[in-house]
């Protein structure tokens, strides 16, 4: 089958004859990959910030796909259903998916405990082989992987895998009420999805931080609010407090993770010298910008070891810190509900459809922010279903 | 001191910021308001499964095919985990000797990042022993790079070319 297979850092290919994955457990499938989607979360492993990245894995963890097998144990699922895979790997019955923390199973991952289980994303998350592929093998079939709704359009489909929970999560953890002012740091996809539901909880005003001037532009229309530009700020905090009366944000959402640019000081330490665990900019500008008992809500990916952060400010400010990995599953029924009622619309943000043969070209246009990418979508050869 | 209540939808007026309400031309807004949501809302289902450490259910094993490592952060492996990338050769060994230190140690990240670019350099080795050339401008995508980005693509091999010509001259001379 075709797959992609990472090389190394910004290395990347497609093997066009890496063998079908097998049942390997009695809850897996086997899934035909339909569509699937690249990560800002890719990036950070295309960068090598990483660790535990071998070469050879497949990445991917936004799919869906077409039910090819079941191992003995599936009951739900069965071949021939076309399923939304979530990207959280989870067993279903350990105390922490009993709680729905679905991103953050016991049973999923013996490489790291501080991480759940999650398609293609290194030994770090698991060890699985991810969906930039053809086929995927997907674990605990019977837990997370959804039927997708009759009716709904497959790309609104695939980005129900991450994207929009996320966003989602991301609002909810910030608990935004009525008339709150929101700050997004970041107007990737995920920053996208997050200020566009933050309206949903009833935010009162919505602003967007990031450098592109395309994704501003972009952000201000998809997501009906305000955008600004850092890098014409001398001082993004400055900025935030003035615009807030002095006060700050009732709510930041840290929507950039550890590959921020915006300080010198970070990005050595982080992305050249890797003495922390890449350049933690946004979440310091989140921390430094919120108000005194103000909600910092971080789903930016940070890795380990550490980060530098402004906890004197945390610490005196009273702020309540909010993270997590989005926990899709608990998510969803909901998010079909807003989906298929139209109060969210997230193919809007699929910007390029690539064929799966040309990766390579695609994870560097979204990685150089080139050609107004938002997000690309990958489309394998053979990706028909009833 | 006594609280006085405000209803949200006072707020809004109140708030010079929102002249322009949102509430009106937004699809949703304020579906899932939750003014129960305080401080946030409820990132876990509290039901008590946390107490349940030895005796939750646990799914079947899945077969051991080859060395799958585990955090000492854990007893053992997990009841599932994935087939990707066994580990091989030098960062293998490497790797094996990251998984002695637990995840709050900087011994076991750096290791593994270790162990990361070990594992391209032997990628390149096994790639050029199977007789296959890694085309790395299309790996790195300069197709692309190329297609929008050709005055930086050109700048950056120009600059390879001097830099090269420069190491190149200045290791000649030093030569004579
Ligand atoms: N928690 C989860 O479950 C989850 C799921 C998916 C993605 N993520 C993470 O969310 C983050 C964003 O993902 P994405 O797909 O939108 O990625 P992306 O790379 O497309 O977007 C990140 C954006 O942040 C901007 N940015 C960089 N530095 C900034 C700064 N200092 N301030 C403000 N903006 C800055 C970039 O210009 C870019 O537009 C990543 O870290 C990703 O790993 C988390
Ligand atoms: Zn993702
Ligand atoms: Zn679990």
């Amino acid at each position: 089958m075709l797959a992609m297979n990472y090389r190394g850092p910004l290395r990347i290919r497609v093997d066009r004859d890496r063998p079908v994955p097998e049942i390997e457990h009695p809850y897996d499938a086997i899934v035909r990959v339909t569509r699937s989607l690249i990560c800002g979360s890719d990036l950070h492993l295309y960068h090598g910030l990483v660790p535990d990245t071998r070469v050879g894995m497949t990445f991917g963890h936004e799919f869906t796909g077409v039910v090819e097998e079941v191992g003995s144990g599936v009951q739900n699922l069965k071949v021939g259903d076309h399923v939304l895979v979530p990207f959280n790997i989870a067993c279903g019955t350990c105390p922490f998916c009993k709680q729905e923390l679905y991103g953050n199973c016991h049973e999923s991952n013996p490489e790291a405990t501080a991480v759940g289980g999650f398609f293609g994303y290194a030994h770090i998350g698991g060890g699985y082989d991810g969906g930039q592929a053809e086929y995927v093998r997907v674990p605990y079939a019977d837990v997370s992987p959804t039927v997708i709704p009759a009716g709904m359009d497959i790309e609104d489909a695939v980005l129900l895998t991450d994207v929009v929970p996320t966003g989602y999560q991301a609002a909810e953890m910030g608990g935004i009420r009525k008339g709150d002012t929101v700050v997004v740091f970041g107007a990737g996809p995920v920053g996208i999805m997050a200020a566009r539901c933050a309206w949903l909880f009833g935010a009162g005003r919505v602003i967007v931080i990031d450098h592109i001037d395309y994704r501003l532009e972009f952000v201000k229309k998809y997501s009906y609010c305000e955008a600004y530009n850092f890098r014409e700020m001398d001082d993004p905090v400055m900025f935030l407090k003035r615009q807030t009366d002095w006060f700050g944000a009732d709510v930041c959402i840290d929507a950039v993770g550890c590959d921020a640019s915006g300080s010198a000081m970070q990005t050595i330490t982080g992305k050249k010298l890797l003495l922390q665990a890449g350049a933690a900019t946004a979440l310091h500008w989140a921390i430094n910008s919120v108000k005194k008992g103000g909600i910092v809500s971080v789903v930016g990916v940070y890795g380990p070891p550490f980060n530098l952060i402004p906890m004197g400010s945390l610490m005196n400010k009273g702020i309540t810190l909010r993270a997590n990995q989005a926990s899709v599953k608990r998510l969803l029924p909901k998010l079909i509900d807003h989906v298929m009622a139209g109060r969210l619309d997230p193919k809007g943000i699929i910007t390029h459809r690539v064929p799966l043969e040309e990766i390579s070209d695609a994870y560097h246009i979204f990685s150089m922010k080139q050609d107004n990418c938002i997000k690309p979508l990958l489309i394998p050869p053979r990706a028909s279903w009833a | 001191m006594e609280n006085v209540k405000i209803e949200p939808d006072q707020i809004i007026s109140i708030d010079r910021q929102l002249a322009n309400s949102p509430k009106d031309h937004i699809p949703g807004w304020g579906i899932d308001a939750d003014p129960e949501n305080d401080p946030t809302y409820p990132m876990k289902n509290w039901n008590g499964a946390d107490y349940e450490r030895f005796n939750y259910q646990k799914p079947p094993q899945q077969p051991v095919r080859f060395e799958v490592f585990h955090s000492i952060e854990r007893p053992g492996i997990t009841r599932v985990f994935g087939t990707s990338t066994p580990p091989r050769g030098l960062s293998g060994r490497i790797r094996s000797y990251a998984y002695k230190y637990s995840e709050a140690t900087s011994a076991h990240w750096m290791t593994l990042l270790l162990a990361d670019r070990v594992d391209s350099v032997e990628g390149i080795i096994s790639d050029l022993k199977s007789g296959t050339i890694p085309n790395i401008f299309k790996e790195r995508g300069w197709t692309a790079e190329w297609k929008y980005n050709r005055a930086g693509l050109v700048d950056k091999v120009v600059t390879g070319l001097v830099v090269t010509t420069v190491l190149i001259s200045l290791l000649s001379s030093r030569r004579k």
